[in-house]
């Protein structure tokens, strides 16, 4: 493959040919800030504040969708280009509510982040803001389009990626939004709770309705790990607070899956701290569980289980090991069933 | 499993992938916007018959003649990969002498599919560059399931369509760690690596391990154990992580078993209904709280990694099994779950190179003999397992139970979207149980018209084991005279009705198909 050497900010990189200038910049460690661009779906080159200076161009040319030339000569940070930076922001803040006290992507917010780095204030246009009722009608996504800066992430993803197309442009101008079909809830829609649309979303619009309120995002540690549901084996974030599970968010690291998941992958979190929880060790008496200590239960199986291995020979006992456990626990499993319990009987679910 | 997204044709036969492998329907999709072919084979018009170009709504229980009817049409009309079938194949005659009373007429009788559409359907697949078939439970929960999947593999081997990127038989695991447990024998046949118990090598080998003498005999499938309890030579069962009473079939049955049982173990996160039946129910920790290994339905193993502490006094799964075992007088001594994986390495073949500290950065796919090696992204590439690939002579058997007078409707089972399994863990997730609250039974609109029953009003559906009360919804989705429904709800305890029939090699059992009789309530 042929390859383009250009000059970003005074530094040379040499990509392959077809690299957009935004790529290209990246590779380079230069960071270009973006709203609409994402590296997994098409790129509209919409919202105008990845904007460049390139020698020769007259004007500013959106660097994600403008390709590498050899020789090129490009400046991320010119005053025209900072300039026309701030413009892009003011106009989004002034069309903006300005919740970010409560608002729930404090802090992982991209329009909160470049206001502050261009040091912009919400006080510059005072426009006329768009007023849409706030759609929670579901368990999982609360959307409140009066966040939305019409990046479109959401109507690409679920239409790229999730194959779903629930959103599409409606309206026009101003008004014009990521709406569903009819302008119905998601409730009513197609939707299958998939949240990818939540984690392109680079504002407040699109959020998970049950981590609101559970902590900020700089509070929550994550931690990867593998899906507990289906044997796709997705990965993914578990969020962690205070010692316990507050949400789940995509890791885009994941080799399975990327970004994507699920409804039982992204929302199916909450059965880990249910009060349904068995959390001491029980013994049946008189047909009554009755709380014991480990010690207590596990001697009481031990005894029980080697009663039976000596009086009727390890064929009388039999496991059922489990497709959730561990790989490592259905090797123990394994192991305590022939050598300690003496006997082949062990199986599980694959079956059904 | 991005390999599936760069075929340009795809069998789904008896998978509803975009409800049961949602993150890989996705790959599907993905193939279909790229311009694959895509053909969906199932009674149920599933949602990925939505975006496939064919949908092929054959009869529950009649794949092995839908799939026999390709085979012929293949042969017949030479379409057959020669040179493929030549060096890397044998037996092609016993095949070839099986399938050829199977006309696409003859099938059209059995699985109500056209002729036509059987003949399209197989000369597309023959003459595709790369295709690949992906199945799950709609066809392996049948009687016929073993010889079900054969007849896939048949179809492969005819056409070459195997052992290449992008092509190949994929039978996708429902439950998550389904292939782990298989890997590290939980399998009453085979010892860790698929070392099978009734060979004086292995045993030696994991006796010499192990320290211990082994029993050269072959152990009980899970149905075999429930019919052991029932007959009352089954005196002791430790249930872990799992729950029978309404996860297997014929649940009358099951129950009736348990009661028989003397002492019985269960080891969960929840009081499932198996639980409830224990004499001792030891405390697990969840994924959450625990660390270890999956492997996935591609046969990549990846982290699980410990976010939170076990909830109350509950423990990880392996460390219950260490403190039993020694209070058993068998020592065990593993400080974490990556000490097991080291022993896991030196006994399991495939997993010889798999080690946490590479599964730090990255999953592996097995086989992975040693700590070099890179993993295996898609088996059969050069040679299959036993050498050559072998094509058998299949044939068509009607399921263990037909409809008939007095149990005129086919009852068949599955999962849905916002549910897992016994829904011990999905039902007691807020969202999902709120989204999802019950389940209903779908049913054809000819049929609710002659049963007088519209959507959310209630029917009792009996088969000849039992019978359960539950709502409809009236669809198109289903062909008339099939009903459909699924298992995660105790409310309406779907597994009372199915049949404890089982494929006699693989045993699974037939949950694809029971007779059932449905009435209105009144
Ligand atoms: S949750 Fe998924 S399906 Fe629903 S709108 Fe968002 S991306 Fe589309
Ligand atoms: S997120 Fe969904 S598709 Fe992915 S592993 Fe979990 S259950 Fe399966």
């Amino acid at each position: 493959m042929s390859e383009v050497t250009i000059t970003i900010d005074g530094q040379e990189v040499t990509v392959p040919a077809g690299t957009t200038v935004l790529q290209a910049a990246r590779m380079a460690g230069i960071e270009i800030p973006t709203l609409c661009h994402d590296p997994e779906l098409t790129s509209p080159g919409a919202c105008r504040l990845c904007v460049v200076e390139i020698e020769g161009m007259r004007n500013l040319p959106a660097s994600c969708v403008t390709t590498a030339g050899d020789g090129m000569v490009v400046n991320t940070i010119s005053p025209d280009v900072m300039d026309a930076r701030k413009t892009v922001i003011e106009l989004l803040l002034a069309n903006h509510p300005e919740d970010c006290l409560t608002c729930e992507r404090t802090g992982q917010c991209r329009l909160q982040e470049y206001a502050y780095h261009y040091g912009v204030r919400g006080d510059v246009f005072h426009g006329d803001r768009t007023e849409f009722p706030i759609d929670d009608s579901n368990p999982f996504i609360v959307r409140d389009l009066n966040k939305c800066i019409r990046c479109g992430k959401c109507v690409r993803v679920c239409d790229e990626v999730q194959g779903r197309s629930i959103y599409s442009f409606a309206y026009r101008g101003f008004d014009s939004i990521p709406a569903t079909a009819m302008d119905e809830s998601l409730a009513e829609s197609e939707c299958v709770f998939c949240g990818s649309c939540v984690s392109v979303c680079p504002t407040g619009a699109l959020t998970e309705k049950m981590m609101h309120g559970v902590g900020r995002s700089w509070e929550l540690e994550k931690i990867k790990t593998t899906c507990p549901y289906c044997g796709v084996g997705c990965n993914f974030d578990l969020n962690v607070k205070d010692g316990k599970v507050v949400g789940v968010t995509s890791n885009a690291e994941s080799e399975v899956n990327g970004r994507a998941l699920c409804v039982k992958g992204r929302f199916g979190y909450n059965f880990i701290d249910h009060p349904d929880r068995l959390t001491k060790p029980l013994i049946k008496k008189d047909g009554e569980f009755q709380e014991a200590t480990w010690e207590e239960a596990i001697n009481l199986v031990a005894e029980k289980f080697t009663q039976i291995k000596q009086e009727h020979g390890g064929d009388a006992l039999a496991l059922f090991s489990s497709a959730r456990c561990t790989n490592e626990e259905n090797y123990l499993a394994n192991k305590f069933c022939r050598a300690v319990l003496g006997t082949n009987n062990i199986d599980h679910c694959a079956r059904l | 499993m991005h390999e599936i997204a760069g075929a340009d044709f795809i069998l789904a036969i008896g998978t509803n992938t975009t409800e049961t492998h949602p993150v890989l329907s996705l790959q599907v999709r993905k193939a279909v916007k790229e311009g694959a072919k895509l053909v969906v084979a199932d009674p149920r018009r599933i949602e990925l018959a939505d975006i496939a170009e064919t949908h092929i709504q054959h009869k529950s229980g009649s794949d092995l003649a839908l799939l026999n009817a390709m085979a012929n049409v293949i042969i017949e009309e030479g379409l057959w990969n020669r040179e493929f079938v030549e060096q890397r194949t044998e037996d092609f005659e016993a095949l070839s002498q099986a399938v050829k009373d199977c006309t696409p007429e003859w099938a059209a009788e059995t699985t109500g599919v056209s002729a036509e559409t059987i003949r399209e359907t197989a000369r597309a697949y023959a003459g595709a560059e790369k295709a690949s078939i992906l199945y799950t439970m709609g066809i392996t929960q049948h009687i016929c399931g073993t010889d079900n999947v054969l007849a896939i593999a048949n179809l492969a081997l005819l056409t070459g369509q195997i052992g290449r990127e992008n092509t190949g038989v994929n039978p996708l695991r429902g439950q998550n760690n389904v292939q782990g447990a298989c890997d590290m024998g939980a399998l009453p046949n085979v010892y860790p690596g698929y070392q099978a118990v009734n060979n004086p090598d292995m045993q030696q080998k994991f006796e010499k391990a192990w320290g211990v003498e082994l029993s050269p005999k072959a152990g009980l499938v899970v149905g075999e154990m429930m019919d052991a309890a029932y007959a009352g030579t089954l005196k002791g069962l430790f249930v872990i992580g799992e729950n029978p009473l309404m996860s297997d079939p014929d649940s009358n049955h099951v129950i009736q078993a348990m009661d028989k049982i003397d002492f019985l173990v269960v080891q969960d996160l929840f009081l499932t209904e198996t639980a409830e039946k224990a004499d001792v129910i030891l405390p697990a920790a969840s994924f959450a709280e625990k660390n270890g290994t999956f492997t996935n339905t591609e046969r990549r193993v990846q982290r699980v990694r410990k976010a939170v502490e076990p909830i109350g006094d509950s423990k990880p799964d392996w460390e219950i099994l260490v403190m039993l075992s020694n209070a058993m007088g068998y020592p065990m001594q593993y400080g974490s779950p990556g000490d097991i994986m080291k022993e896991i390495n030196a006994v399991t073949p495939q997993y010889g190179g798999i080690t946490f500290e590479r599964l730090e950065k990255q999953g592996l796919q097995w086989p992975c003999p040693d700590v070099d090696h890179p993993g295996t992204k898609f088996l059969h590439k050069d040679k299959f397992a036993r050498g050559k690939g072998k094509f058998h002579a299949v044939s068509h058997v009607d399921p263990d139970e037909v409809p008939d007078e007095e149990y005129p409707y086919v009852l068949t089972t599955g999962r849905r979207l916002f549910h897992y399994h016994t829904g011990s863990m999905s039902r007691r997730a807020k969202g999902l149980a709120e989204a999802y609250p019950e389940e209903y039974l779908e049913v054809n609109p000819k049929d609710a018209l002659k049963l007088e029953v519209e959507t959310g009003g209630k029917v009792r559906v009996a088969s000849r084991r039992g019978e359960i009360e539950i709502p409809i919804r009236v669809t198109e989705r289903i062909q008339p005279g099939l009903v459909f429904a699924s298992f995660h709800f105790r409310e309406t305890w779907l597994n009372k009705l199915t049949n404890d029939a089982r494929d006699p090699i693989a045993k699974i059992p037939e949950f694809k198909v029971s007779a059932v009789k449905i009435e209105k309530v009144v």
